[in-house]
């Protein structure tokens, strides 16, 4: 079946298998590989994108689910060769250690700060409970969030 | 220029990887790359009969379907050292052969063009299984009769250690009061976000073999293949690409690897395998799984004089490459930070028809820690003594350093009674302890708790190791005079890319900027002994230490001459060179680099270039060690601990970049709370995995961090020139007791006395709710000293 993504402003059009999961799509038609893989049942949030604004488990969305939508990914998020914020934020707290979940973590902390500008502790770390990270232990992930909040530099 | 080493400087590593643009294996495409799915025993023990694998062989896009019998004669197993006295060793073959004996075991593998075809396959593969007995209890594998893990070796016992050191027995005759008690140290999976994968390529041509594989591993797994695979180590390349997450999973050499090295020269194409989070679980190590019997001898005022146990360790089906030596770690280890007099322990090692286990971050300090840990506090509770009197009462002195333990383990440095002081006082300890209380007279369960750690790693000399303990490394003096630096080591998150340049940067005199560390390729490190066992900076890092003072060294030479001065007039200071007192005219790293390639100018008997490499040889290993303070309380109605506050002193000597020590640190207590209050594994009676995946073997999320107070002292390490000790463990050793210590003490005003980990909501209910559920310690006073 004919599917049409916009992923990242360019619109991708291909004729995938009906059973084909977004983020195959992402990574193996988009060449996408920013976006992991971990557990492909929606538990780890390694292949976490945006979804015309949502943010998304992709191993457990159809690529004909977004037919016509809007997707961001980690390659995406960095605009004019300027860091979104978030990712600024991970990078200045250490908010990462072996980097696998990294993308889905950051995009996942995206959509907090656009649902809760100023969150709280507790908001992010609600926000991010779709999200696991084994490095980290999570206390710098959640300072890179709050420093993204506040748009503070080192 | 101010110096990098010891200040927080961001990662080097990171703008890669928080944009998406790093590659971890499965991101990695060769032209004509295959795609093998592995076909696995739903069963615990099995006898397989018949294989159908025609109806698999005729989907299209499948290239080849492979059965033990096809395999097996070509490729084996790695195999376990036998590193015990009288070891009985199971066979263990890349597939399956007649019998299958954990779940998971690997029967049958697809090679087709792409994954989701390969795993379309393996539904179509037929097997006739013949379930034989299975058992998946440790304590039942102990009896007699049970059934065995391999009926040709006769027994479940593959082995019995034994360690005596100082006078037990002594210990025991001065006693006031011998304490007995049975713990158990829980079974973990380690589960690392990225499950392993690899892609294995023959190069016909030249007959060479390139892996890329997920792991911490890669010099080690070369020097392995060899033998295995039947290609020479020279004709091998192993890559271990961005890899996301080990935690002694990935120290290893997996049947998948072997497996893909021999179908690559059998299909004659590229081919990869990416395992799944569901095989992951089943089929990548896990950790610990070992109970103890435990007798403690002690003086009512609260000296402990000697420790008795007799551990069975579960080594589940086959043997990994340490899965037989972990649980001596836990022996060697169990006097912790205290002066004993004596210790008697014995391990017995059991198979069972689960997972094997073997190096799962901390790799048998965690129990030892636990262990010791739990008695101190046990010793407290029964004696009516204050927990931290007690330990200040057995403590190693800090004068006492060099200190010989009654293992036979030569501590390096130390300060156990510093670190409790430490964190004591960043905690408030007797304020909690008075909130506790007052908190008790209200009827709430709060508890606090401590753990002052030890724990040994920065393995080691060549002598503790079976394929050497030293660390490799290279530095390169580029013609422009920027820096190209190679270690043998293997970080994968540990963030090396950083710290060896601060490193550098400050020893070389040269930018940050100007500094890149390559690792991980056995074709660009030539030599190496990987990541684990929190080794890499204090072995790796002293490697890259030595190389830049060889190269110094030259290029003071090659100044001399170039600016007709002696030697000992050369000085060397923020990358310039110059005759002493004339500091105007200096030689930049870019000028000698440049005149130590031209090589127009050398000096006599000076070779060209401006690079060197070196092997250190550690004189020792490391003792990290450090005081971690739990306050929690428990829901009466659920069960469920909340940790409320969490103090963290650790001291791992000298730190290169303070913020990478913390999250190092950080990270492993999140692995100590997984392992202390929500992860469990369980297997059925017959050996189904039932928490196979996230949804049922729950590590941590965020909302079950405490927010930290981390404070450090530090003692430098005599064991390298950097007087660095090793930190990726430390957390996960020395947090897990600090918990397990808070919350029996909140449940000690209903007689608790011990409970086991994990303390999942509704064992804690049991153990408030129902007296019988609580484990019992036993009580035993002498008169007079005398049995």
């Amino acid at each position: 079946m004919l599917v049409s993504i916009k992923v990242n402003g360019a619109s991708v059009s291909r004729d995938v298998e009906p059973r084909l999961l977004l983020v195959q799509f992402l990574r193996d038609v988009c060449g996408l590989t920013g976006t992991h893989v971990g557990c492909e049942t929606t538990l780890c949030g390694a292949c976490t994108v945006l979804l015309d604004g949502q943010a998304v488990k992709s191993c457990t969305v159809l690529a004909a689910q977004a037919d016509g939508g809007e997707v961001t990914t980690i390659e995406g998020l960095a605009k004019n060769g300027e860091l979104h914020p978030v990712q600024q934020g991970f990078w200045d707290c250490h908010g990462l250690q072996c980097g696998y979940c990294t993308p889905g973590m950051i995009l996942a902390g995206v959509q907090v700060l656009e649902r809760t500008p100023k969150p709280s502790r507790e908001e992010i770390c609600r926000g991010i409970e779709g999200n696991l990270c084994r490095c980290t232990g999570y206390s710098h992930i959640i300072d890179a969030i709050a420093r993204a909040s506040q748009g503070k530099k080192p | 220029m101010k110096n990098l080493v010891g200040r927080p400087i961001k990662r080097v590593e990171d703008p890669r990887l928080i944009q998406g643009k790093a590659a971890y294996v499965d991101d990695l495409r060769l032209p004509g790359m295959l795609h093998a799915a592995i076909l696995r025993s739903p069963h615990a023990h099995a006898r397989i009969g018949a294989i159908r694998t025609d109806a698999a062989r005729a989907l299209p896009g499948v290239t080849a379907v492979l059965i033990g019998a096809d395999v097996n004669p070509h490729v084996s197993m790695v195999t376990s050292p036998d590193v015990m006295p009288g070891q009985k060793s199971p066979k263990h073959t890349v597939l399956a052969g007649e019998r299958v004996y954990y779940v998971g075991h690997a029967v049958a593998a697809v090679v087709a063009a792409d994954r989701s075809i390969a795993r379309d396959a393996l539904d179509l593969i037929e097997v006739n299984y013949e379930p034989l007995p299975a058992v998946s209890d440790l304590e039942a594998a102990a009896q007699k009769g049970s059934p065995l893990t391999h009926p040709e070796l006769g027994t479940n016992m593959a082995y019995t250690w034994d360690l005596k050191g100082g006078d037990a027995a002594a210990g025991f005759k001065a006693a006031d009061v011998v304490l007995k008690v049975r713990m158990r140290h829980p079974r973990v999976i380690p589960m690392p976000i990225e499950p392993r994968g690899c892609i294995a390529s023959w190069q016909a041509g030249d007959e060479t073999l390139t892996l890329w594989t997920s792991t911490q591993i890669p010099h080690l797994i070369r020097m392995l293949l060899p033998k295995l695979i039947g290609v020479p180590e020279h004709r091998i390349r192993v890559v271990a690409p961005e890899v996301g997450g080990g935690f002694g999973a990935k120290l290893n050499l997996y049947p998948e690897e072997l497996l893909l090295c021999h179908l690559t020269r059998r299909l004659g194409a590229p081919i990869k395998w990416i395992e799944s989070r569901r095989e992951n679980a089943a089929t990548t190590i896990h950790g610990r799984d070992q109970i103890g019997d435990y007798e403690v001898a002690v003086k009512k005022d609260g000296r402990v004089l000697a420790i008795r146990s007799r551990t069975l360790a579960d080594l589940g089906s086959y043997l990994q490459m340490g899965t037989p030596a972990i649980p001596t770690l836990t022996g060697l280890m169990l006097p912790g930070c205290y002066t004993l007099r004596g210790i008697d322990i014995q391990v017995t090692g059991l198979h069972t028809h689960k997972m094997a286990t073997d190096a799962y971050r901390g790799a048998g300090r965690p129990e030892a820690t636990y262990t010791i840990e739990r008695i101190m506090d046990i010793v407290a509770a029964e004696l009516r003594l204050d927990p931290v009197d007690v330990r200040l009462k057995n403590f190693i002195k800090a004068s006492e350093f060099p200190f010989e333990s009654v293992a036979g383990v030569t501590y390096d440095s130390g300060n156990y009674a510093g670190a409790l002081k430490k964190a004591r006082e960043l905690a408030s300890w007797d304020k909690l302890a008075r909130e506790r209380d007052a908190a008790r007279r209200e009827g709430r369960l709060v508890g606090l708790g401590l753990s002052t750690y030890v724990e040994i790693c920065s393995f080691g000399p060549s002598h503790m190791m079976s394929a050497g303990g030293w660390e490799w490394g290279s530095v390169r003096i580029e013609m422009s005079g920027q820096v190209t630096i190679i270690t043998g080591a293997t970080p994968h998150g540990q963030g090396q890319e950083t710290s060896f340049a601060q490193i550098a940067a400050d020893r070389l005199g040269i930018g940050l900027g100007d500094i890149v560390v390559l690792r991980g390729d056995t074709s660009v490190a030539p030599y190496g002994r990987d990541t684990y066992g929190s080794r890499a900076t204090a072995i790796g890092g002293t490697a890259i230490l030595m190389s830049i003072d060889k190269i110094v060294e030259k290029a003071k030479v090659l100044a001399a001459h170039l600016l007709k001065s002696s030697l000992k007039q050369m000085e060397f200071k923020g990358g310039r060179f110059y005759v002493r007192g004339k500091a105007a005219k200096a030689l930049t790293w870019k000028e000698l680099a440049s005149e130590a390639y031209n090589a127009r100018h050398l000096p006599k008997g000076v070779e060209p270039g401006l690079e060197a490499s070196s092997f250190f040889e550690p004189p020792n290993c490391t003792f990290p060690f450090g005081t971690h303070i739990a306050f929690v309380e428990i829901d009466r109605d659920t069960g469920e601990v909340s940790i409320r506050k969490y103090v963290a002193v650790d001291d791992c000597g000298n730190r290169i970049n303070p913020l990478l020590v913390e999250g190092q640190i950080q990270g492993g207590i999140a692995h100590s709370i997984g392992q202390a209050l929500t992860e469990r594994t369980v297997y059925s009676e017959d050996g189904q995995l039932l928490t196979g995946e996230f949804i049922d073997y729950a590590i941590p999320r965020a909302s079950d961090i405490p927010e930290y107070v981390m404070g450090s002292t530090v003692t430098p390490s005599p064991s390298n020139p950097m007087g660095v000790k090793g930190v990726g463990e430390a957390g996960t050793i020395g947090a897990a007791p600090a918990i397990a210590n808070a919350v029996i003490d909140a449940l000690s005003p209903l007689g608790v006395r011990h409970l086991d980990m994990p303390f999942t909501p509704e064992k804690v209910w049991r153990a408030i709710h129902d007296p019988a559920s609580r484990p019992p310690v036993l009580r035993e006073a002498k008169k007079g000293g005398k049995r």
